[in-house]
């Protein structure tokens, strides 16, 4: 092994891929840096090796390729690409290759100045550190020496995941503050070398951190205070899901809602090939909103990995691993993390772009035929897992697909149905009609348990289809054609979907709905499905279901157990008697259940 | 001195490689052929293997035509001396004006930081009430106007650069037909707004490659005077002509096509482009209006859903009007709350009426009877429709709002109108 690192110059420049022919060894997924002299002066490119013929290697580069010519030097790292872990990281704004954008723009202003790379962790802030381990300790990756606060975390400094042998640890520094690039602790490895530790160490992004114990199942829910997604299609810590949907059908303001109330310790945003005016919107508002949970704001428990529409391709295709990387390292501390990827079609889109300019024989609408494994195996990196000091922590992704047309038979759809454990389909007939959240109730599934009674649930759910079918034959043989039994069932169906499935997103109160909120509130409901309701006419039903759906609105936008919320119950309780003939044996058995 | 070469070793399409050193990956070269001189661009490097792109087309060229590189990428001149000229996609004058060297700026740079970006505010009045009112255009948007073929959407775009409040409007047309190039000069010049007007034209004879720099021309220039604090409109016309240039140029590319023949990176084209619109803080704007016919009036065409995925709602012009229901501006709620306060309640209640009005008329075309409520319905959508839907009305946002009262109070009891009491009282004409 030699020393010196691999050096190799241009021979072809093809859109963002260069031709490179080196000399020496250089490895698959090896970063390079292509050094161009421009008329501005010289700046270095970052690039990755992504095939290697002979003496020659292909590599994309992160940036924009104007003004490299045949001959211009390529320096190897012999690094693959990777992301810096440490404290800090929380509340940043990164781009792909976690380049800091906010300091980005002091250095450089309006424009992203191509080769310029800062360092993503602050260099010169101190940091409280206290040790938790003492001299002569045994350690292996993973382990925790030490902790420094941060924000509202403590933030375990660990042994850095990339050292597989068993360490003794030869020094470590008392408590006291110290920047990320000092040294804290030195260890010892099985053939007596010494490496000294510092708060930082690199781990590469392609690769699933994996420094736990064991994976676990995912039973858990994560609640997103979404009636529809917590009751009915929920997810569950460390599992998956992907919210599909034409233009307009609301999948970014979904996963903007959800990144606000979702239940976890972190959620790390990356926004993928999107527009650039969306994250601002996050960007400028998080630092301002307080988190319920921690009184915090909430930029303080969020990352965003942000490598917009316009930014460069190859970047895109890196930033989702930059993010769930940073996501498994913080599960690593025993925390519970969202990560919202927006949008996994603009990266398959990415990775299309790449393997065209290899040209690599193109599968179904020209996407590269490993597209579902490499999408498989990004959802993969999701996960709850029990770490080696008995804690747990998890990872849940979920992912928007933008298909083309809206239409879900396309290839990116298809191949994350296949591996995501719940799917929020959204549709633009419920978007325009300005249903809040847009996910077809109809086509929309989880695999994962309900936080509700799974047997209440799916009577609700098996009647809004028979609600629905009613709904479809009525359009073809009128309101006169149809029975009242039916009639009266399409209404509950109706009324479901009005009061429980939607929420109002301007509301304060209904916009985000906790769980013991959810279980109240669906005993009503399920009552009221379960009611046989002694309502001779079809006007005098219709009439009814209104007023009951207009005092259920009413009773949504009451804070939780105040007068109101008791007051407007009673009177809905009342109104419910007021017309109940008895209540279907099923369900009084199941209200029976849940008392 | 730089080096000229003589030999062309191969011409396919628009494409030429020459054998030569040094060069550098997307920088330009002169062509001089027996037709007179071309711009070309370099498109690949493999070895000493050159690939270009000739503007004017590879028709025409020579093997021994002289190649002469020129060391920099492609360059537009920005200056005041733009304003009222018109030039091709080149940059080169096509109104026998002078060309312009001074202060050349490099075109397609890179994009803005995000995190230098400010959330929109401004709202940018047309005197079109179906825009102002119903879909308030917002500086730094990027709206599509989609559109069949047939619709009056170079009719509606010359009208908003005539009467847009903003400093300078750049219009890009790529593949125009003469005539409308013709039309857009005639009635901008007619209109007084020639003199804060830079148009870069592709007509429809003009060699393809041409087409493909209009955009970026265009918005090139438009990032410079933002930069120094100018509010600019740029209105681009037809960007479904600039999708199918970037097809034919990546067909003969022998790129593999992904959807309908279009290139696999067709959205990441598109959203460098529309993503150039922005507001920057401290400095000025940049509000991108473009027009997207839709083959076939297709909304899931490769172009017109592509587009709809990157821009920020879109305008349908559908019969001539700018249908209220499709057309959508996700921006209008940052800044339609600050213009009056009947302005949302207003907007959302017209609508709604105008919705009913449709279903009656369904119901009509079906031969139902029609009710008192539906007359007024009938009547409602009449005059809503000839009074503020007509492109040709011209009126400001306050006198538009007034005038939808009018109507309202011309056709309903206010209590039919579904409105809060205290806009009613406030707003609702007295006769």
């Amino acid at each position: 092994m030699a020393d010196i690192k691999s050096m190799g110059k241009v021979v072809g420049v093809n859109g963002n891929m260069v031709t490179v022919e080196f000399e020496g060894e250089v490895l698959q997924n090896e970063v390079g840096y292509v050094q161009v002299v421009a008329a501005e002066g010289k700046s270095s490119l970052k690039a990755e090796v992504i095939r290697i013929k002979g003496n020659r290697a292909d590599l994309q580069v992160f940036e924009m390729t104007r003004g490299i010519s045949i001959g211009d030097k390529v320096e190897f790292t012999e690094n693959l690409l990777a992301v810096t872990l440490g404290p800090g990281l929380l509340g940043q704004i990164y781009d792909g290759l976690q380049n800091p954008l906010p300091q980005l723009a002091e250095k450089e202003g309006f424009f992203l100045k191509k080769g310029v790379y800062l360092n993503p962790l602050p260099d010169d802030k101190k940091w409280e550190f206290t040790p938790s381990v003492k001299i002569g300790d045994t350690v292996v990756r993973g382990d925790s020496i030490g902790v420094v606060p941060e924000g509202i975390f403590q933030h375990q400094i660990m042994i850095p995941f990339g050292m597989y042998d068993t360490y003794k640890v030869k020094s470590i520094v008392g408590q006291g503050s110290y920047t990320i690039n000092e040294k804290v602790a030195e260890v010892e490895d099985s053939k007596g070398k010494v490496i000294p530790l510092t708060m930082k160490f690199q781990w590469p992004v392609k690769r699933a951190v994996d420094a736990y114990a064991e994976r676990l199942k995912p039973v858990e829910p994560m609640i997103t205070k979404l009636r529809l997604i917590d009751t009915f299609f929920p997810v569950a810590k460390g599992g998956t899901y992907c919210v599909p949907g034409p233009f307009g059908a609301g999948k970014t303001v979904l996963q903007q809602i959800t990144s606000r109330n979702a239940e976890v310790d972190l959620v790390i945003i990356a926004a993928c090939g999107e527009r650039a005016g969306e994250v601002v919107e996050t960007l400028k508002e998080f630092p301002e909103l307080i988190d319920p949970r921690t009184g915090r704001t909430l930029m303080e428990r969020t990352i965003i990995i942000c490598n917009t529409s316009s930014m460069p391709v190859a970047a895109r295709e890196a930033s989702v691993y930059t993010a769930v990387t940073l996501a498994e390292y913080y599960r690593q501390m025993g925390l519970d993390i969202l990560l919202l990827a927006d949008s996994t079609s603009r990266w398959a889109q990415a990775m299309r772009e790449m393997s065209g300019r290899l040209e690599e024989i193109p599968g179904e609408e020209a996407f590269p035929a490993y597209l579902e494994s490499v999408i498989a195996s990004f959802y993969e990196r999701a996960g709850i897992v029990k770490l080696k000091n008995g804690k747990t922590g998890s990872v849940t992704i979920g992912g928007t697909v933008s298909p083309a047309g809206g239409n879900f038979e396309e290839p990116v759809t298809q191949a994350t149905l296949k591996v995501v454990g719940s799917f929020h389909g959204l549709s633009r007939e419920r978007s325009d009609a300005r249903k809040y959240p847009a996910i077809d109730p109809l086509s929309s599934w989880s695999k994962y348990k309900t936080s509700l009674d799974s047997k209440a649930v799916e009577y609700a759910r098996k009647l809004l289809f028979r609600g629905s079918d009613v709904a479809q034959m009525m359009k073809v043989v009128g309101e006169e054609g149809t029975n009242i039994e039916d009639y009266i069932l399409y209404l509950k169906g109706d009324f479901l979907d009005s009061v429980y499935m939607q929420q109002n997103s301007f509301d304060p109160v209904d916009n985000s709905v906790i769980l013991e909120r959810q279980k109240h509130i669906f005993k009503i409901i399920l009552e009221i499905l379960g009611t046989i309701f002694n309502l001779p006419t079809k006007e005098e039903a219709r009439q009814y279901f209104n007023q009951l759906r207009q005092l259920f609105l009413d009773f949504n936008g009451t804070s939780w157990q105040s007068e109101g919320f008791k007051a407007k119950e009673k009177e809905l309780l009342q109104l419910i008697s007021s017309k109940q003939k008895s209540v279907e044996e099923t369900v009084s058995a199941m209200l029976e259940n849940t008392k | 001195m730089r080096k000229v070469y003589s030999k062309i070793e191969s011409i396919a399409g628009n494409v030429i490689t020459v054998s030569a050193e040094g060069i550098k990956y997307d920088e330009l070269a002169e062509v001089t052929s027996a037709h007179g001189k071309s711009l070309a661009q370099v498109i690949k490097l493999s070895d000493d293997k050159v690939s270009l792109q000739v503007f004017s087309g590879g028709r025409g060229v020579s093997t021994n035509d002289e190649v002469r590189f020129l060391g920099h990428s492609m360059q537009i001149s920005v200056s005041d001396n733009l304003l009222g000229r018109i030039f091709n996609g080149s940059g080169e004058p096509r109104d026998n004006g002078p060309s312009l060297y001074e202060n050349m700026t490099e075109i397609g740079g890179p994009s803005v930081n995000p995190a230098k970006r400010i959330i929109p505010r401004n709202m940018v009045r047309t005197g079109i009430p179906m825009i102002d009112v119903f879909n308030s255009l917002v500086e730094s948007q990027k709206l599509p106007i989609f559109s069949s073929s047939g619709e009056p959407y170079n009719e509606l775009l010359a009208r908003i650069a005539m009467q847009a409040e903003v400093d300078m409007i750049i219009l890009g047309g790529m593949g125009l037909k003469y005539d409308d190039y013709l039309f857009f000069k005639d009635a901008l010049e007619e209109g007084g707004a020639l003199s804060r007007t830079v148009f870069f034209v592709h007509t429809a004879s003009d060699p393809i490659v041409e087409c493909l720099l209009v955009p970026d021309v265009s918005l090139a220039v438009a990032e410079q005077f933002a930069l120094k604090g100018k509010k600019i409109l740029v209105l681009l016309t037809d960007m479904t002509n600039f999708a199918d240039a970037l097809k034919e140029i990546a067909i003969t590319m022998e790129q593999v096509p992904s959807n309908r023949g279009y290139p696999g990176d067709l959205y990441s084209q598109l959203a460098a482009r529309y993503e150039k619109a922005v507001d920057f803080e401290g400095a000025g704007s940049i509000t991108l209006l473009a027009v997207t016919t839709m083959p076939g009036d297709d909304v899931t065409h490769p172009v017109p859903d592509n587009t709809g995925y990157i821009t920020e709602g879109q305008f349908y012009l559908k019969g001539g009007r700018i249908e209220p229901f499709g057309s959508l501006s996700r921006l209008k709620q940052m800044v339609n709350k600050d213009t009056r306060e009947d302005h949302r309640s207003l907007m959302d209640g017209m609508i709604k009426l105008y919705a009913a009005y449709k279903e009656t008329v369904e119901k009509k075309s079906m031969g139902f009877r029609m009710s008192d409520w539906d007359t007024k319905l009938l009547k409602y959508g009449a005059i809503f429709e000839r009074e503020l839907m007509d492109l040709t009305v011209n009126i400001s946002l306050e006198k538009a709002l007034d005038k939808g009262w009018e109507i309202l109070a011309e056709c309903f009891k206010s209590e039919e109108t579904g409105m809060r009491s205290e806009l009613l009282n406030k707003f609702w004409p007295n006769k």
